[in-house]
């Protein structure tokens, strides 16, 4: 139960960076089979867009950078949310069985890292294309944004974790996620307000080390807790 | 019972009453300085303050003991985790209460659109949150053991909601956004004399509440559990060579 993690030998590692990639794989798999689950979230993002366009008149550069951050929050909770809550009880114990819980939870958040970014790049261009683009610094936006994807699948993966446990999950997994993704929401608001400013890029260092370190503690509790939370 | 038993497991309880009535009481009656706006509405001060401090560290309280249901678990940590964690929460209440009665008299409106105010609605929300996570799963051992997880992945998210969020823009909480601090109305450290005692009273006093709730719970489940021949701990084992 204890620190398994640091104590792995050579060969377990190989073992383990082995087993990160077939259950990358896997998931990546059944995105495959289950295309219409993927192109269902991009539906949702396109409608939620275009509702945006014939319910507003006209946007004000900031209230279009919040609208993107919220349309986004809400695409990520749907497309993360069905992470763990997807396969069947059978099958998490088959997959147990076979590999370590820091292996399942490392590669659910590696996955669902590059569904969020994919998510947020289409999402963005939808977006952009038909809300029009305030932007005056598009290539550091696009760093906030990469940034966002990263926070909103690190947060969410855990969350999705810990509601899949739950009884009525699809109900708990919003109450649990929106309050915790406050504090990166307000960040990242205020991060992307930077590209909204002309003339030089001012650097807000700060913030970013703020939006990180939440990370970092997010990644560190997934790591700490995960184990003690997939025994069923 | 001898009197030296009693007073070893009394103390801290006569403590809290004596701290809480010098509170009440010193907290009404002692000269406070006299400031515009807020007037003598700086005595919220003794209840208001208190109430987050206290908060933080019922909630601190409850997370050290699901740490220690993880490392061994004993049914009777997360009962006693949940206890602090629901006492955090009625703190974190009647902090917010407090708080809004301060605001419509010094700032005009209940709800005043101030990051802090935000921050601890937003607390409120996720430890709201726990409890419906909780009491979503009727299994006794998995309840205790996600709830558990949940309020240490819950209190290291509350920590800098609290202290991060408020400092991202202005507040008119003092010490924030140019707006003088605790020191400034500080005057004489008068108040000094009656705000640490009342931040260890409510403290203590959060404490007790703890110990009749979680002794409650803790009797309860004896008493449902004695039904079925089993003790408390290890249910599942003990059924499993049962049957």
């Amino acid at each position: 139960m204890y620190p398994q993690f640091i104590k792995l030998t050579f060969a377990a590692r190989m073992n383990f960076s082995k087993s990160i990639w077939f259950l990358i794989k896997k998931d990546l798999l059944i995105e495959w089979r289950q295309r219409y689950a993927f192109n269902g979230i991009i539906l949702y993002l396109a409608s939620v867009v275009f509702l945006i366009y014939v319910s507003f008149m006209e946007l004000k550069p900031e209230m279009w950078l919040t609208l993107f951050w919220i349309v986004m929050l809400f695409t990520s909770v749907n497309a993360v949310a069905k992470s763990f809550l997807q396969e069947g009880r059978a099958r998490w114990l088959y997959y147990y069985s076979i590999a370590s819980p820091y292996a399942i939870i490392v590669a659910k958040m590696i996955y669902n890292l590059s569904l969020m970014l994919i998510l947020c790049i289409i999402g963005l261009i939808i977006y952009s294309v038909v809300l029009g683009n305030p932007l005056l610094h598009p290539y550091y936006f696009l760093l906030v944004v990469i940034l966002g994807s990263f926070s909103f699948s690190l947060t969410f993966t855990l969350m999705s974790a810990l509601a899949s446990k739950a009884g009525n999950s699809a109900m708990i997994m919003p109450i649990l996620s929106f309050p915790i993704v406050v504090p990166i929401l307000l960040l990242l608001v205020k991060l992307s307000r930077e590209a909204l400013y002309g003339g030089i890029l001012e650097w807000p260092l700060k913030d970013f080390a703020l939006l990180i370190s939440l990370d970092a503690v997010m990644l560190v509790m997934a790591m700490l807790l995960f184990p003690f939370l997939w025994r069923d | 019972m001898n009197t030296n038993n009693w007073m070893r497991k009394w103390w801290w309880k006569v403590l809290a009453i004596m701290l809480m009535l010098f509170t009440i009481v010193i907290g009404m009656m002692a000269t406070v300085p006299a400031l515009p706006i807020l007037h003598e509405t700086i005595r919220n001060l003794y209840y208001h303050v208190p109430m987050w401090f206290g908060m933080t560290l019922m909630l601190l309280f409850g997370m050290i003991f699901s740490i220690k249901f993880l490392r061994n678990s004993r049914m009777e940590d997360d009962i006693i985790a949940a206890s602090f964690t629901k006492v955090g929460l009625l703190f974190g209440c009647c902090g917010i209460t407090t708080g809004m009665i301060w605001a419509q008299s010094t700032w005009g409106v209940f709800w005043n659109n101030d990051p802090k105010e935000n921050a601890a609605a937003v607390g409120l929300l996720l430890y709201f949150a726990y409890f419906v996570l909780r009491n979503s799963m009727d299994d006794m051992d998995k309840r205790a053991r996600v709830s558990a997880v949940a309020n240490i992945i819950f209190y290291f998210t509350f920590i800098p909601i609290i202290f991060i969020v408020p400092r991202l823009t202005d507040s008119l909480h003092p010490g924030n956004g140019g707006n003088p601090g605790f020191n400034a109305y500080d005057l004489d450290s008068n108040m000094r004399m009656v705000f640490y005692p009342a931040v260890i009273g409510w403290t203590l006093f959060g404490t007790w509440i703890t110990t009749v709730i979680s002794r409650t719970e803790i009797v309860n489940r004896e008493l449902h559990f004695s039904m079925n021949n089993i003790s408390m701990n290890n249910s599942s084992k003990q059924l499993d060579s049962k049957f």
